[in-house]
């Protein structure tokens, strides 16, 4: 029982936001040589805990020391002088900008940043690609690398593994216990309870902007520490077992489907088809070419061959209004690209509603009851409705849903839907998941969570290198095959 | 210390009820801006005085309105004072043929124009500001040739459009260009908050990618905001020409950055998705009260220019305080 002592303290901090209260009071203790996960629901207030350690908002009440001293951190700058190093939730470089111009705008060390970028293999990354031209799993590495470039006391990391591949996700853990041992504590964000189980050794449990758990990791089950986080002993199980009673499609017609799809070198030859009530899963480590199949499906890119059939006729989509003209829609891995940030959740919602221009001089009459019915299908919280951009960041990926909700579809392509997003509500979706199916979609869904895959689909694809290497029954599929199988080992 | 505490309390729920509702600021300043004028030049606080701002206010919250549309979208007009020239020209020109076909072709130049302008920015690409500032060139050149050869002839404008622009009802209290500008205000109002071209004017500006997955063709949204600023354009120009009853290359020029300023005063962001109609409406307004003050404080035209800019910046700062301390 002999802890290491506390390296950062924090005590009744309070933050609200206009009416919102984020914050009430928390209290949290952050020792030395740990990894503290922070956990709790979507609007719990954890990265608003963040934002005010890492010197973007001031709290309005509470105290914060490290190593003892008083530390109310008032900018960015002082945090950081004050030995705090963050990745926020959402990607915090200069889209317009490239990545090596955003290092000397927030005067990165280049040598240390090298360093680190290496050691997530990136070391070929060109440095002159205009940020918004990357993928997101690649600017959460360069965050973070941005972030260990300033050689921290303490890491604070929100949701840096939404975004991530499992084999990213495995090369950070090993990079973190390494940090740990140096003397570098992590605060870690994460909906995914396994991580926490695998690498963290204490957590800190969020509801409602107040503390209510600090839990030893060790010494507990995963069911305990679901059973801390949402207060009532709920049992997840039912609920996502719900999705796995699928009817079988066997018989069901083809919707969706494509044929020698090829582009570039990303993509070499992918066939598949999704029938009528079923859910497709796929599955790949980062980078196999899986972002450009989605492109691809969703009309943002054009292949180099191969066909696209829908209903079993060929279809040529030169942009996304044709394949959405199509029925075919996308959820994308990247909520941003969803997301109207300075207009309201209602209208966030109901802009699928008005695609064509005949629609223009009008609104659809019952547009605000189907808004409605999509909030209530996924809780959205809408305190902070009246701009998207104030949503918490598991609310936001559930606007980036919900907006196909209101205009309905008939081949949903979702990449990562579930990115933020908090077990409670994980259970919920995939629930819909399989009720979007029952209804008579056609789901395609990519995942990095490969847990995901026996509770929602009904098959999986694996790709390897730009092609699809290995087909499993889902229910059969454990991690372990689907990881075999990703890796090219079939 | 407690007064100074209670000061700043006042003052913070003065800025939260601002920002609540900014056109109820705007307003405030209008109104306080009218009142400073009356007290410089009591004849100010008249009937008269009322319907000659209102009379400068309405071509200008026309142009304003152009940029407005096109400033949600992200975009901006430069060439709009040049459409508005160019169709007086043209309306002047084919006067001959009656009002209605002078209107009608004065008309056509804004949505040629217009389309133009958004083929080069949705279809190709190009830097609004650019785009449109080329087009205010070309259109310079092109209709000072044309001057010259085939719109020679009458630079009068129809009797129609003199008294459109310059007469009034009710024994000339209520003038008819004001009456246009009030109709154009409810249309664009209702376009911009009840049509889903509004809508995805505003959605467009906020985030084109998220609008173009959603599947709109967002580049239809923009030509018809770049056809429809045109088309506004026309109507202001066509109103300018018949107040000067003649019309001349520099016509509209003097109301390029007023156009923005009004916008930008009025709350819409020059980088989209934030704004609307009302407050460019006051903006305008504002505008035209601030132009009536400096001409009756009677001093030269160089302290009244840099009386107006120093206003105009004072106002679009303060807006900005207001919009980002949320
Ligand atoms: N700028 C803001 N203005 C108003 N409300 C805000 C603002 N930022 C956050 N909020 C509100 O504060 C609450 C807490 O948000 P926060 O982002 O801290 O949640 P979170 O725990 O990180 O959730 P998630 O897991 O979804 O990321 C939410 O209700 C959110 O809407
Ligand atoms: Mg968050």
């Amino acid at each position: 029982m002999n802890r290491p002592s506390p390296l950062l303290t924090i005590s009744g901090v309070a933050k609200a936001y206009g009416s919102v209260v984020a914050l009430a009071a928390v209290d949290m203790t952050v020792r030395r040589h740990e990894i503290h996960a922070l956990l709790g629901a979507n609007g719990a207030g954890k990265s608003t805990l963040v934002r005010i350690l890492a010197g973007v908002h001031p709290a309005d009440r509470g105290t914060l020391e490290v190593e003892g001293k008083t530390a109310n951190f008032r900018t960015p700058v002082e945090a950081m002088r004050g030995g705090m190093a963050t990745v926020f939730q959402d990607p915090a470089l200069i889209r317009d900008l490239t990545i090596a111009q955003n290092l000397r705008l927030s005067r990165t060390d280049p040598a240390t940043f090298e360093q680190w970028l290496e050691e997530f293999d990136l070391g070929s990354l060109d440095r002159d690609r205009m940020v918004r031209d990357l993928p997101l799993d690649i600017l959460r590495l360069v965050d973070l690398a941005r972030a260990l470039a300033l050689n921290p006391k303490i890491l604070l990391l929100d949701e840096i593994t939404a975004a991530l591949t499992a084999d990213q996700a495995e090369k950070l853990f090993e990079l973190l216990d390494r940090l740990k041992t140096e003397g570098c504590s992590v605060v870690l964000i994460t909906h995914r309870l396994a991580e926490v189980m695998r690498i963290c050794d204490t957590a800190t449990i969020l509801r409602d902007g107040c503390n209510v758990a600090e839990l030893e990791v060790g010494g507990i089950t995963q069911q305990e520490l679901v059973h801390a986080m949402l207060g009532s002993p709920v049992d997840l199980a039912p609920d996502t077992q719900a999705g796995t009673t699928a009817p079988t499609t066997a018989g069901a017609e083809t919707v969706f489907a494509v044929e020698e799809l090829a582009s570039g070198e990303a993509v070499r030859q992918v066939s598949f088809a999704v029938r009528r009530g079923e859910v497709l899963g796929l599955v790949a480590l980062e980078g196999q070419g899986q972002e450009r199949v989605f492109d691809i499906l969703c009309g943002e890119r054009r292949p180099s061959a191969g066909r696209i059939l829908v209903d079993g006729s060929p279809c040529r989509f030169l942009s996304p209004a044709d394949a959405v003209r199509q029925g075919v829609v996308l959820i994308p891995g990247d909520r941003l690209q969803a997301l109207l940030p300075s207009l309201p959740v209602y209208q966030n919602l109901v802009v699928t509603l008005i695609t064509r221009i005949r629609q223009w001089l009008g609104l659809p009459a019952d547009e605000r009851a189907r808004a409605a019915n999509a909030i209530d299908s996924l809780s959205i919280d809408t305190r902070a409705a009246a701009r998207v951009r104030r949503l918490s960041g598991g609310n936001q990926q559930k606007v980036a849903i919900g907006r196909w909700l209101v205009s309905g579809f008939r081949t949903l392509l979702c990449f990562d839907p579930t990115r933020g997003i908090d077990i409670q509500t994980k259970g919920e979706i995939y629930a819909l998941l399989r009720k979007l199916a029952a209804d008579g979609a056609a789901v395609l869904l990519y995942t990095s969570e490969l847990a995901e895959i026996p509770l929602v689909c009904d098959r999986v694809l694996v790709m390897h290198n730009g092609l699809i290497v290995d087909e499993q029954a889902a229910a059969q599929a454990t991690e372990a095959s689907l990881l075999t199988a990703a890796h090219g080992l079939v | 210390m407690v007064d100074s505490a209670a000061a700043t309390t006042v003052r913070a729920r003065l800025a939260a009820k601002a920002r609540a509702n900014p056109s109820v600021a705007l307003g405030g300043v209008c109104l306080l801006l009218v009142l400073v004028t009356g007290f410089i030049e009591p004849e100010y606080l008249s009937l008269n005085g009322a319907r000659s701002s209102l009379l400068q206010a309405a071509p200008l919250g026309i142009l304003a309105g152009a940029q407005t549309i096109l400033m949600l979208t992200g975009g901006i007009d430069l060439s709009v004072t040049m459409i508005a020239t160019g169709s007086a020209y043209v309306a002047a020109s084919q006067s001959s043929h009656g009002a209605a076909v002078a209107i009608l072709m004065g008309v056509a130049v804004g949505l040629v124009v217009g389309a133009a302008n958004g083929i080069g920015v949705a279809v190709f690409r190009v830097n609004p500001l650019i785009m449109t500032l080329a087009m205010s060139g070309i259109m310079l050149g092109t209709f000072t040739a044309w001057t010259q050869t085939i719109l020679r002839g009458s630079t009068q404008v129809a009797p129609f459009i003199k008294e459109l622009a310059a007469g009034s009802f009710l024994g000339n209290r209520l003038p008819y260009s004001v009456v246009l500008w009030a109709v154009i205000s409810l249309i664009l109002i209702w376009l911009l908050r009840r049509t889903g071209w509004g809508r995805l004017l505003y959605a467009v500006g906020d985030n084109e990618t998220a609008v173009r997955l959603a599947g709109v063709r967002t580049w239809q949204v923009r030509i018809a905001a770049y056809i429809a600023a045109g088309i506004l354009g026309s109507i202001a120009g066509i109103l300018l020409a018949g107040r000067t009853g003649a019309v001349d290359l520099q016509l509209a020029n003097a109301f390029l950055l007023p156009s923005v300023a009004a916008a930008v005063i009025g709350g819409t962001s020059i980088f989209g998705g934030v704004g609307g109609y009302t407050g460019t409406i006051l903006g305008a307004l504002i505008l035209s009260v601030l132009t009536s003050m400096l001409t009756f404080l009677n001093v030269g035209q160089d302290i009244q220019q840099l009386v107006y800019g120093t206003i105009v910046l004072a106002l679009a700062w303060g807006y900005a305080g207001l919009a980002n301390r949320e």
